[in-house]
């Protein structure tokens, strides 16, 4: 391993992103974004289609003009800089590899605009297909080749000039399943390994969470939430990063502080807290939010053991394999549940839902999630 | 009853594609009859006797039509030259420009095409001579590039527009300067389509007459010009070989697109 990294260093770069304000012609995109990228970490923007985040990525690398706002990398502000000047080297959702060259001019590229020697592209190519798994693929032109592979020669390709920034813009989106999951241990070992700082924007919450060190949700132009994987998917800070980290079953609950703690209550069903679980918990109507393992299936007349048990009726099932996925009414909505027990459709059950398990949040926030 | 009705097809179909055929072929079968006919006069229907004179006559060094294949190539390649000279800034601004600044400058250059070129090429020819420039080569290739231009500027903007802007822009990213970029990625990716471009300037260029007639002559005398001298003056035998030397390139340039033109290029064409 250590032979096969000789010759490529890439000393990770930080950023700091200050009031970042970017439109698309009229029409305002990224609203005041402000981001710090520590040097050697891995971040992945994480959002639905339209949030900004490939704007922001793209703002970063200066191909989308800023329109206020500051981008600082190292003690310089590269906001106005052409792309060329500003030391980030991004990998294309399409690859973008020049299909008019080889691979080895693909990768060499970079080197030979900064006026590398021939024999010294040669060596550094060669290192570099040799980290990627594609030793003496040099003279292959880049069409001949597999998508897993292209992307490959993309990654090569950036890394090639030992950017201190490495940026990723979808890149695994064009990758069938298998390969991509390959590919995500790859480029993040890789990343470790050199030290790079990468920004990896994606909507697949699962690949941002096993590839990042940090995640930043955004939202309509706007970070919604930044914190580890644990933090983001364990403490949403809103409905919205609730929702979008998988806790899409919605029940609407009321919450009542009173004398003797705090009750949770979903229609007839009632779960009362000890109050140092329940400080954060918004008084009066609120949503909470629960993913699909959170609750189990129990007999609706069950003892409800300080967990929420809520009464309803098997709309639908389902076997996607290991456990059996159920539709259930209850509280006039629809709420899909994972539970090992088989069960008939159109049997009444009793939602059991641990209430240290639900995302609540107040009514009025909730009616603006997506 | 069947029986006659696919044989009435069948002979439908002969017919129409020997008359397809003879519509095509016809006109070059008279133009290769006339080349070898030394005589040929009207009672008879195919030429009295057959020979090779008008072809030697034709290629003799010292002969016209030599050095009017000299001045028609050297015309075409020199309009080739300015018309690439700028179609190919044209043609890259108006792939990456957008409307309706592209619309205005499409306008321009395909404006010449929208009035009589007789008209024009008189205007033309009095400008010329206050400059000086009439019955000049320097004129001839003007109004040549002028009339390529319409085209070559159309057929670069669709190579232009075929190359994927991520493609610069990932040379753009990892240190190349603009101008680097458009020639080790932009040109070399739309050079077919540019090519292409250069090659039909050329044709038009080498089978131009009404530009030539009113701005190059006297002095001036390309191919067509003597092909129509040639046929003025009854001379058939001259004028058929020059028609079918005038073919060669058309025809080269028929299988260079068919070989490497991308047809993504082709549907680009006027979008």
């Amino acid at each position: 391993m250590q032979a096969e990294t000789q010759g490529v260093s890439c000393a990770g770069a930080a950023i700091q992103v200050r009031d970042l304000h970017v439109a698309y012609g009229g029409t305002p995109v990224l609203h005041g974004v402000s981001l710090d990228f520590a040097p050697g970490t891995f971040t992945a923007l994480l959002g639905s289609s339209g949030c900004g985040k490939t704007t922001l990525l793209r703002s970063l690398c200066g191909f989308v003009p800023v329109r206020s706002g500051s981008i600082v990398v190292g003690d310089r502000d590269v906001a106005l800089l052409p792309p060329e000047k500003r030391g980030m080297a991004m990998v294309f959702q399409s690859y973008a590899l020049w299909p008019h060259m080889t691979v080895l001019q693909n990768i060499g590229y970079g080197l030979k605009l900064r006026g590398t020697a021939k024999t010294e592209i040669t060596a550094k190519v060669a290192s570099l297909l040799a980290m990627l798994g594609l030793s003496g693929y040099e003279e292959r032109k880049v069409t001949a080749l597999s998508g897993g592979q292209r992307q490959r020669v993309a990654l090569g390709r950036a890394l090639a000039v030992d950017p201190g920034i490495l940026l990723l813009d979808e890149p695994l989106s064009n990758l069938d399943a298998k390969i991509r999951m390959t590919m995500r241990h790859e480029i993040r070992a890789i990343q470790q390994r050199l030290g790079v700082t990468a920004i990896h924007v994606t909507h697949d919450r699962e690949e941002a969470m096993t590839m990042a060190d940090r995640l930043v949700i955004m939202q309509a132009g706007r970070i919604a939430q930044i914190g580890t994987p644990e933090e983001v998917y364990d403490r949403p800070a809103s409905a919205f990063v609730a929702n979008f980290m998988g806790a899409e079953n919605v029940l609407p609950v009321h919450v009542a502080r009173s004398a003797d703690g705090t009750a949770v209550s979903a229609g007839a069903a009632v779960a009362r807290l000890a109050d140092h679980d329940a400080t954060a918990l918004p008084a009066g109507e609120a949503v909470a939010y629960f993913r699909d393992d959170a609750a189990s299936l129990d007999a609706p007349d069950a003892a409800p053991q300080g967990d929420l048990l809520v009464p309803g009726r098997i709309a639908a099932r389902s076997y996607p394999g290991g456990l059996y996925r159920y539709r259930v009414e209850a509280a006039g909505r629809q709420i899909t549940i994972d539970d090992t027990a088989r069960h008939e459709p159109g049997a009444a059950v009793g939602l059991r839902i641990p209430v240290r398990r639900l995302h609540i949040f107040p009514a009025t926030e909730a009616a603006t999630a997506a | 009853m069947s029986r006659i009705a696919s044989l009435l097809r069948a002979s439908l179909a002969g017919i129409v594609l020997a008359a397809f055929a003879f519509a095509l072929i016809g006109p070059l079968a008279n133009l290769v009859l006339w080349s070898v006919a030394e005589r040929w006069y009207t009672p008879y229907k195919l030429p009295v006797t057959y020979g090779t004179r008008y072809w030697e006559q034709v290629f003799r060094p010292t002969g016209d039509a030599m050095a009017s294949l000299g001045t028609s190539v050297s015309i075409a390649v020199l309009t080739v030259v300015v018309a690439l000279a700028l179609s190919v800034p044209a043609g890259y601004a108006l792939a990456r420009l957008k409307l309706p600044v592209r619309a205005l400058f499409m306008i321009v250059f395909l404006l010449p095409q929208a009035f009589p070129s007789v008209a024009i090429y008189i205007n033309v020819a009095r400008i010329f001579y206050n400059l000086g420039i009439n019955g000049t080569v320097l004129g001839v290739v003007l109004v040549h590039a002028a009339h390529g231009l319409v085209y070559s500027v159309w057929i670069a903007a669709a190579a232009f527009a075929a190359v994927d802007r991520d493609l610069e822009l990932a040379a753009r990213n990892i240190g190349a300067s603009p101008l680097r970029t458009f020639f080790t990625v932009t040109l070399p990716l739309a050079a077919p389509g540019v090519i292409a471009s250069g090659i039909f300037v050329f044709l038009e260029s080498l089978d131009e007459f009404t530009g030539t007639f009113f701005v190059g002559v006297p002095q001036v005398t390309t191919l067509p010009l003597l092909l129509y001298n040639a046929a003025m003056g009854g001379n058939y035998q001259v004028a058929s070989i020059t028609a079918l030397i005038l073919l060669v390139p058309s025809v080269l340039f028929m299988l260079f697109i068919e070989r490497f033109l991308r047809a993504d290029v082709l549907a680009k064409v006027g979008a």
